[in-house]
């Protein structure tokens, strides 16, 4: 359109590039964005925790408040401290923004070969409660307990946004995974609210099924599924075993959405330290999540130009990194998937 | 002796207070008690009269009956010194007396073969799991799963061998629930120092006894510190005892992770019971399916033999279409147990030849043979190959 042209819209992004090999991939993907001319201008900071005023662990302000204007982030691997004092920066991201939806898209990718083909499901896993509450106690010597919480309102949260997501991707059926014969009342509780939920969404089928029979009939027929939305435990189990499947964590997106309309994209692969700085990684995990990042702002034509560039780039197998089964380094993947997405204007 | 039978008329309350474990038998206990019994295993005499063994029949729900009759058709017809004591447990009905029926003939026999019996989900929370409540009340405390590849079976990955262990009677299938405020539910998830020494120990015994070289542990011990940290630490403490076997440990996603891209490098698994679940099934999986895994529960005084991944084929039950080999494979597995080596070798011998040789599948494994199919193949292969047999076919 001949008005639209005119006003070029650019979206602020705030970008967490993280510990490790996570400055290298960051660049990467800010340059293959660059190329691409996406709309999108980045905001970098920092999550390292800070004692708040309290003596409460908290992220950094400026970072907080970057996020809660732009309401969309891009975060690389995060080192899990140990003996720092504060917990997992992960964990404080999540529950600043009340990260409740982890969503993992896990396609096949044509050149990237494992034993599984044609794979395309996406996993959505409640993330707050569940077996993570870490609620434990020691009862007696020799004898402990760790607490499963299900509650009422993240169960219907996570259900409701299971059925939107299939609506809004065309998604056809979505499948709750559940362990009810055994944990009657915990995963009844899940399982009553998804078909609940399901009641509101009839245009979408809704199948419920136990997770060993998920576990069996995916490592041996993983195109019956599409949408899967579980707890989070048997989320955490399954969205590896799909990563898994599809070649692993360095080619796996993942996004995790929030309340108040928050959602941070990640590469859910670790900091790499041995290799960090050596121009050797491989920036397809955050690339990809930030093609779900474009999907997610409604940008669509920008993500099926960058994706396209990336498979074709993989498929092609002349330019590969090392985990990928070449000897390119970083920045020459990235400068041959720029070069693609420019061929493509 | 007058000890132990006095205990086991004891009310159950009164057990933990003299040191006594569930099963009724007086077992050790660790840190301070009023009374330090040591471990006697009273072992109930077999039930061998006339040298015929009596084992307990639990055809359970699905595909269960059909598969349960194929196996006595099929120890008739070699011969197999073994009657089954039939015990229907109805899964529809919310009384357990059926299941504390075949509680008891378990008790009475020792060994016992079983269907999987469904869980009602229209029944309110209270109605347990039937094949639950069996495990824990018998304190069938390890469950054995051993994977392998059959070289007549099309699968993805091949010759994989995992032994795969896991802790049946706690952890989160504790089935200790309560809605503390409504709309809020907390499920208990229990992990013992007594229980996780015990599976521990079983596995690193069964490593040895067969010759394997390492046992990993599976665990989520990052994010459940207390609980499966402690499961780690008594598997450490066991492991430090077999200096020949190679001890280490993965976190379950990646576990996952790993059986599908590289399964190879697996030997034998220790784990508490729910990750147990997911990694057996995702084994049975990749060795070709539910239909081929035997599995065993074993506890210190009963065994309990069934299909590895427990299910019911309610959809397949009846047609004729069910895969015989799991069954038979467990089966196998209750004989060994009795000690009818050489039946046990036979019948095992003929279902891995029309495995693997004849390659007469059923559906499951993408053949187009029926179960009764692949059952007289079994029986063609027991009569060409060994003793005399009830006809011939």
């Amino acid at each position: 359109d001949f008005t639209k042209s005119w006003i070029i819209i650019l979206q602020t992004v705030t970008l967490i590039p993280g510990d490790g090999i996570g400055p290298e991939i960051s660049t990467a993907v800010m340059k293959i964005f660059e190329a691409a001319k996406a709309p999108i201008q980045w905001e970098e900071r920092n999550v390292t925790a800070i004692k708040g005023p309290g003596g409460k662990w908290m992220i950094p302000t400026e970072a907080k408040d970057s996020m809660d204007k732009s309401k969309i982030g891009l975060k690389g691997p995060l080192k899990t401290p140990i003996a720092a004092g504060h917990p997992s920066m992960n964990l404080l991201l999540r529950k600043t923004f009340d990260l409740y939806a982890n969503v993992r898209p896990c396609v096949s990718i044509e050149g990237y070969k494992t034993p599984y083909t044609d794979v395309d499901l996406v996993t959505i896993r409640e993330n707050t409660e569940g077996e993570y509450s870490g609620i434990e106690h020691v009862i007696v010597d020799g004898v402990v307990q760790s607490i499963k919480l299900i509650t009422e309102e993240a169960s219907q949260r996570i259900a409701e946004y299971a059925f939107e997501y299939a609506r809004n991707n065309q998604r056809a059926s979505v499948t709750a995974v559940h362990k009810a014969n055994i944990m009657r009342m915990s995963d009844g509780l899940f399982l009553r609210k998804c078909r609940e939920v399901a009641e509101n969404f009839k245009d979408i089928k809704f199948t419920e099924m136990y997770l060993d029979t998920v576990c069996l009939n995916m490592v041996q027929d993983p195109t019956q599924f599409d949408v899967l939305v579980m707890p989070n435990l048997y989320g955490d189990i399954l969205s590896d075993l799909c990563a898994g499947l599809i070649g692993g964590l360095g080619v796996t997106p993942s996004g995790n959405i929030g309340a108040n309309g928050v959602a941070i994209f990640e590469s859910v692969h670790g900091t790499a330290p041995d290799i960090a700085g050596k121009d050797l990684a491989n920036p397809t995990a955050l690339l990809l999540s930030a093609v779900m990042m474009l999907r997610h702002m409604g940008l669509h034509g920008q993500a099926k130009k960058i994706e396209t560039a990336c498979f074709d780039t993989i498929r092609d197998k002349k330019v590969l990194t090392k985990d990928l089964g070449g000897n390119s380094k970083c920045s020459e993947f990235t400068g041959e998937i720029c070069r693609r997405v420019q061929d493509m204007e | 002796m007058a000890a132990s039978s006095a205990a086991l008329s004891l009310p159950k309350v009164f057990r933990p207070v003299l040191g006594l474990g569930r099963s009724g038998n007086p077992a050790k206990v660790t840190g301070g008690s009023m009374l330090h019994a040591t471990v006697i295993l009273v072992t109930p005499p077999p039930a061998k009269y006339g040298g015929r063994h009596t084992v307990t029949l639990i055809p359970g729900d699905g595909i269960g009956p059909e598969l349960l009759n194929h196996v006595r058709e099929l120890f008739r017809f070699s011969c197999v010194p073994v009657d089954f004591e039939v015990v229907n447990v109805n899964s529809s009905v919310a009384t357990e007396d059926d299941i504390h029926n075949a509680i008891t003939a378990i008790r009475r026999n020792g060994v016992a073969l079983k269907g999987n019996i469904e869980t009602n989900h229209n029944m309110p929370p209270s109605h347990k799991s039937r094949n639950n409540l069996l495990r824990t009340s018998l304190d069938l405390f390890a469950n054995m799963m051993h994977c392998q590849s059959l070289p007549g079976v099309q699968t993805r990955h091949k010759n994989i061998d995992i032994i795969i262990i896991r802790e049946n009677t706690e952890g989160e299938y504790s089935s200790l629930e309560h809605e503390s405020v409504s709309g809020v539910v907390e499920s208990l998830k229990i992990i013992t120092r007594y229980n996780s020494l015990r599976i521990a120990d079983y596995a690193f015994r069964l490593a040895r006894e067969k010759g394997r070289r390492r046992v990993t542990a599976v665990h989520k011990a990052n994010i459940m510190k207390l609980a499966d940290g402690l499961f780690l630490q008594c598997c450490k403490e066991v492991a430090s005892g077999y200096p020949d076997i190679q001890f280490d440990s993965m976190i379950v996603d990646n576990t996952t992770m790993q059986l599908v891209s590289k399964p190879h490098q697996f030997d034998v698994m220790v784990m508490p019971n729910l990750y147990g679940n997911v990694v057996s099934n995702v084994c049975a999986g990749l060795v070709g399916g539910p239909g081929l895994v035997p599995g065993a529960n074993y506890g210190t005084n009963y065994a309990v033999f069934e299909t590895a991944t427990r299910n019911t084929g309610k959809s397949i039950a009846d047609k004729n279409i069910a895969n015989p080999t799991a069954m038979l494979l467990a089966s196998c597995l209750m004989l060994d147990h009795l000690r009818l080596h050489d039946y046990a070798n036979m019948i095992r011998g003929a279902v891995l030849t029309t495995m693997n040789e004849t390659r007469l599948h059923t559906a499951d494994i993408g053949g187009q043979g029926t179960t009764s199919e692949v059952v007289q193949s079994v029986m063609k292969n027991i009569q060409s190959g060994g003793p005399l047999t009830t006809e011939q076919i």
